[in-house]
């Protein structure tokens, strides 16, 4: 099996205003060393191992759902793990 | 001219788009289900606003997968008029049959308030009955409404005149004070402002009643004339 990873985030060229509160909020907080929020998504994908192309397999999924390429950016880390 | 009204499980605009068809317009309309596999027998097809699938991942982009779909992307290129409003927009994004991408609103905040819209482009299948330049009352209700395209994409929905409504108080952050684009054929309307809930003046404005009446006019004049 594999453990997918997958951190979709907005594009830096994107405004971030959920981002931009939890900043300030941190600030409120007192941590006004933090100069930049920015929110994103963790998905975690379980994949039987087969005959396919796992990048090729992940790419197609994230670009076409997990991801909204318009304004997101993904990235992803496989892990391979022992099915219990 | 007979509309058919997609349902997907977490639609609620559904219904007003029914009654603002049926009762204000006086056309057939059904209910068509997101599993249908068939929307041959409709003229006009209408994605309502709510929240399709619980806006799961981001809103509108699970149901792009939705059986029905691709019927709908089969329709709009058959040229039939496709209307996506407020989360029926969103779906036509994530879908592809229009360019670019919802943000959250600006202010974080879900807005549910008239806005007066104005008609940037009177010369498509849904605005033939408004003047350009128009500037109607139409209510919004979104929290994802913020819309986004990259420069060159903003250049095409320009030159192809593509930009229908504009917001007169940009109320949520969009682009270009955007609220409303059509495909470049002109036959797919996105926007988040809702015009079914602005069909009688018991509702606040009937301002709305007047895109249906058009989409209806140009589909008389495209086959009821002709024949």
């Amino acid at each position: 099996m594999y453990k997918v990873k997958v951190y979709v985030t907005l594009r830096e060229s994107v405004l971030d205003p959920q981002g931009k509160a939890v900043m300030h909020s941190l600030h409120k907080m007192g941590q006004s060393e933090v100069e930049d929020v920015r929110i994103g998504k963790y998905l975690e994908l379980t994949l039987q191992k087969g005959d396919y192309d796992l990048d090729e397999k992940i790419v197609a999924m994230c670009s076409k759902l997990l991801s909204n390429p318009v304004i997101e950016d993904y990235r992803y880390e496989v892990e391979e793990v022992v099915a219990q | 001219m007979k509309f058919a009204v997609i349902v997907f499980p977490g639609s609620n605009c559904d219904t007003d788009m029914y009654h603002a068809v049926k009762d204000e317009l006086g056309m057939d309309v059904e209910y068509v289900w997101h599993d249908a596999s068939d929307l041959s027998g409709f003229d006009g097809i209408l994605l309502p606003g709510g929240f399709s699938y619980g806006d799961y991942l981001r809103t509108g982009s699970i149901a792009q997968f939705s059986n029905v779909m691709s019927e709908v992307v089969k329709a709009a290129k058959e040229g039939k008029p496709v209307l996506g409003v407020c989360n029926g927009f969103q779906i036509l994004l994530e879908t592809g049959l229009l360019p670019g991408a919802m943000r959250r609103n600006e202010s974080l905040k879900f807005i549910c308030q008239p806005e007066e819209l104005k008609v940037q482009n009177a010369c498509t299948i849904f605005t033939s009955q408004y003047e350009k330049g128009e500037v109607i009352s139409v209510p919004v209700a979104h929290g994802e409404g913020n819309y986004y395209c990259d420069e060159e994409t903003l250049k095409v929905l320009k030159e192809n005149d593509q930009i229908v409504f504009t917001y007169a108080k940009n109320p949520n952050g969009s682009v270009e004070d955007i609220a409303g684009i059509t495909n470049k054929e002109g036959n797919v309307l996105g926007m988040m402002p809702h015009p079914e809930r602005a069909v009688d003046e018991l509702l606040g404005s009937k301002d709305g009643l007047k895109l249906f009446q058009s989409i209806v006019k140009s589909w008389r004049e495209r086959y009821v004339a002709a024949t």
